[in-house]
């Protein structure tokens, strides 16, 4: 092949990429939206748009600027940092089956947050909890992976995070048992199903650093996860430093879950089925996938979220309930395609 | 050996509490072919990773005449390209894009937008291993042959002087083992240095300038392949005799009989 046709399949292939990217961009927008106009009163995306610039009545201004807008842009940015995790651990891990959520990062995360909460540390909306929630989802996944060792394969992973899990779903429910006050064991209850109900902008104050925190880490060394393609000690032959990368991947994973898990709640599976629903449209670089896994993972939540509000039912549903319900489903057919290097064929 | 590239000086490795390498020492010049062989177990792809600076080693090694210790990660990775057993390759990549992760260590990045330095190194790697044409094909579809030939242009890429190669030619058929060397010997002399861990002394003897036997973590024997594969040591390291003659003026050695 010519130097001349290979640029051009080249062009191809980044044009492919491209234009994938844009057309999620470009759901996401549409989505956010839909997501500003759901909602008992429900307005229509032109409505939406105006409210946004000031236009139209004070009722539809507050009903979208404030009330909807911080609950739309945390979708995104929650749904965003779930999907480039997912994308990130798959990288880190050469694994399509490595997500933050069969890790037990969201849930030791939300044992942090629950600890200052029952201790009365500080209340719901204080700083202590995102950092809380960060320190525990750090030490979940540098526990898991060190744990697992190097070049660990499929089954210690998920071994082990269902025992981290298992864990912290144990604690969790000890402090809650633990506590003496009643509603707020109800408000914990609540709280861990994972919600976008009732947030404010104090919400997204509290979340957006980590979160923008933990993705500029992670975009940072998508280079370095692209050399893993080869395993860690060529990748460790080509210069890049393993060791600290495996620790940098954990501290973005950390600081994003974290943050997202301290205003959400545990929101479970989207950073496991966002990196595939993408990999068909993008190619297998796990470089490449970051950012649009980030953006279907935006696109999901955002979608899981106008759904609650949609779907008729007596009391709401919670968000993360909903996309536990369809990411469970997900998991057991990525098993059932993966059964091979599950029961100990080369991953 | 004044113009050595590649030098060891007391090299010895602790694995796991077992002393896997003893007091190697060695200099090797550029433009040779070195084939490393010895038993299983006596510590070939230990010496290969410590020269490549995979894992902790006493002693010292230079490439160029700096410690490899003393290098960023980086510099090492220019210095010194290493092909792993196995070809692993994690995620089902073009071809293309598996020869460009070769220069990372020059500070690549997305290999759909390479600068022309580097482009221009990818295509001399592919061209020099005949998988131009597989450029787009994804190379977890490639025949074990194709995947030989696509891991030796990602190590080419590097451009790097040296180049560690841990039996390349394994589980190849015997045409595929022959154009493995015959690419190995050509990047020899292009003016490498290529150390090759081989089981086959037949390629060894046929190919390398040079032959380094070691035998229980030691350095038995190093000089031309028909020195250091003398009777004495395949009977002493390898408990072997073999078949010696001269064919078309290179050396022949077949593995006969166990004694």
């Amino acid at each position: 092949m010519s130097e001349e046709s290979l640029m051009l399949a080249n062009d191809q292939a980044a044009r492919r990429r491209v234009s994938a990217t844009l057309a999620l961009l470009v759901l996401v927008t549409l989505l956010a939206l839909v997501s500003l106009g759901v909602g008992p009163v429900r307005l229509s995306p032109l409505t939406v748009i105006e409210a946004l610039f000031g236009g139209g009545s004070d009722l539809q201004q507050v009903i979208v600027r404030e009330i909807r807008l911080p609950r739309a842009i945390l979708g995104v940015a929650i749904g965003a940092m779930l999907g480039l995790s997912g994308a990130a651990l798959q990288g880190l891990l050469r694994n399509p089956l490595a997500s933050p959520s069969l890790f037990g990062a969201p849930q030791s995360a939300a044992l942090g947050a629950v600890l200052v909460i029952s201790l009365g540390l500080a209340d719901v909306r204080s700083w202590t909890l995102p950092v809380a929630a960060i320190a525990m989802a750090f030490a979940s996944v540098f526990v898991l992976l060190s744990i697992a060792g190097r070049n660990a394969g499929l089954l210690i992973l998920i071994l082990a995070g269902l025992a981290i899990s298992s864990l912290a779903g144990a604690l969790t429910a000890l402090v809650m048992n633990l506590s003496s006050n009643p509603f707020v064991v109800l408000e914990i209850a609540f709280w861990l199903l994972g919600s976008l109900d009732d947030r404010s902008f104090r919400h997204v104050l509290l979340a957006l650093p980590f979160i923008a925190a933990g993705a500029v880490i992670l975009i940072s060394l998508r280079n370095n996860l692209r050399a893993l393609t080869l395993g860690e000690e060529t990748a460790q032959s080509l210069g890049v430093d393993v060791a600290r990368l495996r620790l940098a991947v954990i501290a973005g994973v950390a600081l994003g879950v974290g943050g997202a898990v301290a205003v959400s709640g545990t929101i479970g599976f989207i950073g496991l089925v966002a990196p595939h629903l993408v990999r068909p449209l993008v190619g297998h670089d796990p470089a490449r996938l970051l950012l649009p896994s980030a953006l279907a993972g935006a696109a999901l939540l955002l979608t899981a979220d106008i759904a609650v509000r949609i779907i008729p039912a007596t009391s709401d549903i919670k968000v993360g309930v909903l996309t536990s319900i369809i990411g469970v489903p997900f998991f057991l057919y990525l098993i059932m395609r993966e059964r091979r290097s599950l029961s100990g064929g080369p991953a | 050996m004044s113009a050595a590239l590649l030098t060891a000086r007391t090299i010895s490795v602790v694995l796991g509490g077992r002393q896997v390498l003893h007091d190697i020492s060695l200099a090797l010049p550029a433009s040779q072919l070195v084939a490393l062989v010895g038993p299983n177990g006596a510590g070939k792809t230990t010496l290969l990773r410590a020269l490549a600076g995979l894992l902790p080693s006493q002693g010292e090694i230079t490439i160029r005449g700096d410690a490899l210790s003393s290098l960023p990660l980086r510099e090492r990775a220019r210095r010194s390209a290493y092909l792993p057993q196995g070809h692993v390759v994690h995620w089902p990549l073009p071809v293309r894009d598996i020869v460009a992760l070769g220069r990372i260590p020059h500070g690549a990045g997305d290999p759909a937008r390479l600068a022309p330095t580097d482009a221009g190194a990818v295509q001399r790697a592919m061209q020099a291993t005949d998988v131009a044409d597989l450029s787009e094909r994804r190379v977890t579809e490639l025949s074990g042959g194709e995947k030989s030939r696509v891991a030796l242009a990602r190590v080419l890429a590097v451009e790097a002087p040296v180049m560690l190669a841990d039996e390349p030619t394994a589980s190849l058929d015997p045409r595929y083992q022959i154009e493995v060397m015959t690419k190995l010997r050509n990047a020899a002399d292009g003016g490498m240095l290529v150390i090759v861990v081989t089981h086959d002394l037949g390629l060894a003897a046929r190919f390398a300038d040079k032959v380094l036997v070691l035998s229980q973590g030691r350095l038995v024997a190093q000089g031309r392949p028909t020195e250091a594969l003398s009777p004495e040591i395949l009977a002493d390291v390898f408990r072997i005799s073999a078949y010696r003659a001269e064919h078309q003026r290179e050396a022949v050695i077949v593995p006969w009989a166990g004694i």
